[in-house]
């Protein structure tokens, strides 16, 4: 690693004060989990880390009106094993417990995970699927971008300079509604998903599908909304057949990259077949939760 | 650049003057010389450099030590009490919780860590928490009777 200056700012002022000073010299760190190992590998080089660990009220959770408000810097256990999570946002909480392992989850925050912009992390999808936003606050405001759109490209997100993300806003799901996010681990529990589904289905009362959101991990460069079969199945009966026939249009909307975790080809095919457990499984939590 | 970092490990309160690149595993074994804590895999991953800080589970090979200045750290060298063993450390020794011993440090510390805040774990709750630390001796079965029967014993005198 080579050397830099590390800074302790106590307020996002100072935050904002040294982010103006150092500009593209500097990086912010929040838990440091992603930011070390890439320095350590000299994949990030800054002069200038600004560490976000004495910067009070970033690590809070609150139920708002419009959902859950979850400070950045909260740590992924936090978010898990948080009350108001589980009782109103149960698939986050489950998404969060199969992110890596109890160490990681003790470092890592909900923040910097989203701003390091790696396509095979576990709440990307999940808070997609849910509609959750992130708040960008600058010295000029705040700027609320949905997660969705957060990220541009492999480890490239929508951050701007002068910018720190500061809280995700994540919306209640729908009355009845059901979820799941499927993590498919052949190798490790402590692994990257090798294709991961977060999926959030709402029923009519004749069981037709009123809406459905599909997101998949590990299988882009970033994660992947599956408009395309959200779009063959809403308004339309939640058929094994209309379910099958849904699941297999993410294979044209997927373009994973080729790993040790497997071929291209192989995730693709995966992809599909986790995509329709997944409408399966959400349709009956969304049974068995109403 | 060097920085004064404050660290309260095992009780012992440490003023440093290190490069702000010095990782928290190299500080405590290198600046301080407690040598119990041991460096594996280097990206966070295979749990033998665990130790606590502010009472909760790190890797330290990918924490900046100048990032948790004033925390207290607990090593594999501050569980011990009086010079009784901790009922982990015991419970590792009577039931063949290591083999070469490389990881065992980081494992106690993560069963600490667990029983802590869990002092009565099922066993998928502690297979759930330990899966985060690997034995290349593979001796896993050793390890979580070790971490049960500890359970045991912590929940017995408790």
């Amino acid at each position: 690693m080579i050397d830099f200056e590390y800074h302790h700012p106590t307020s996002l002022d100072e935050v904002f004060g040294l982010l103006d000073q150092y500009g593209e010299d500097a990086r912010v760190m929040a838990g440091g989990t992603a930011l070390v190992i890439q320095m350590k590998q000299r994949l990030a080089q800054p002069a200038h880390v600004i560490g976000l660990r004495r910067v009070g009220s970033l690590n809070s959770i609150e139920s708002t009106s419009e959902g859950v408000s979850i400070g950045a810097l909260c740590t992924q256990r936090q978010v898990q094993n948080n009350p108001i999570v589980a009782g109103e946002l149960p698939l986050l909480a489950d998404t969060f417990r199969k992110v890596a392992t109890p160490r990681i989850r003790n470092m890592a925050t909900i923040g910097g995970g989203l701003v390091n912009g790696d396509p095979n992390q576990d709440p990307p999808p999940a808070l997609i699927a849910l509609g959750a936003s992130a708040v960008m606050t600058s010295k000029s405001g705040d700027r609320v971008v949905p997660v969705e759109d957060l990220f541009i490209d492999y480890y490239e997100t929508d951050v701007q300079p002068g910018e720190v993300l500061t809280s995700v806003l994540v919306p209640r799901a729908p009355t009845g509604s059901g979820s799941v996010y499927l993590k498919f681990l052949p190798r490790t529990a402590d692994d990257y998903g090798t294709v991961s589904v977060a999926a959030v289905v709402s029923q009519k009362p004749d069981g037709s599908c009123k809406d459905v959101r599909i997101v998949l991990g590990s299988v882009g460069v970033t994660p992947i909304r599956a408009t395309q079969a959200e779009d063959a199945l809403r308004g339309q009966p939640l058929t094994d057949e209309n379910i099958r026939a849904a699941a297999a249009l993410v294979k044209d909307a997927v373009d994973p990259l080729e790993d040790f975790r497997g071929s291209a080809e192989y995730k693709t095919d995966m992809a599909e077949v986790f995509t329709r457990r997944a409408i399966e499984q959400a349709m009956t939590s969304g049974k068995t939760g109403s | 650049m060097n920085q004064k970092v404050r660290l309260k490990i095992n009780g012992t309160d440490h003023e440093l003057d290190i490069p702000a690149r010095r990782l928290l595993v190299d500080c405590i074994r290198y600046d301080v010389g407690l040598t119990g804590t041991k460096e594996g895999c280097s990206v966070g991953v295979c749990g033998a450099c665990a130790v606590l800080v502010d009472g909760e589970m790190f890797a330290s090979c990918i924490t900046l030590a100048v990032a948790v200045d004033g925390s207290e750290i607990t090593t594999i060298e501050g569980i011990a009490e009086n010079g009784n063993l901790h009922p982990v450390q015991q419970a590792f020794i009577d039931n063949g919780g290591f083999q070469c011993g490389i990881c065992t440090p980081g494992q106690v510390i993560a069963a600490k860590s667990l029983l802590d805040e869990n002092p009565n774990p099922t066993e998928d709750e502690i297979k759930e928490w330990m899966m985060g630390n690997l034995c290349r001796c593979t001796g896993y079965y050793g390890i979580l009777n070790s971490v049960a029967a500890a359970a045991k014993t912590m929940s017995e005198s408790g």
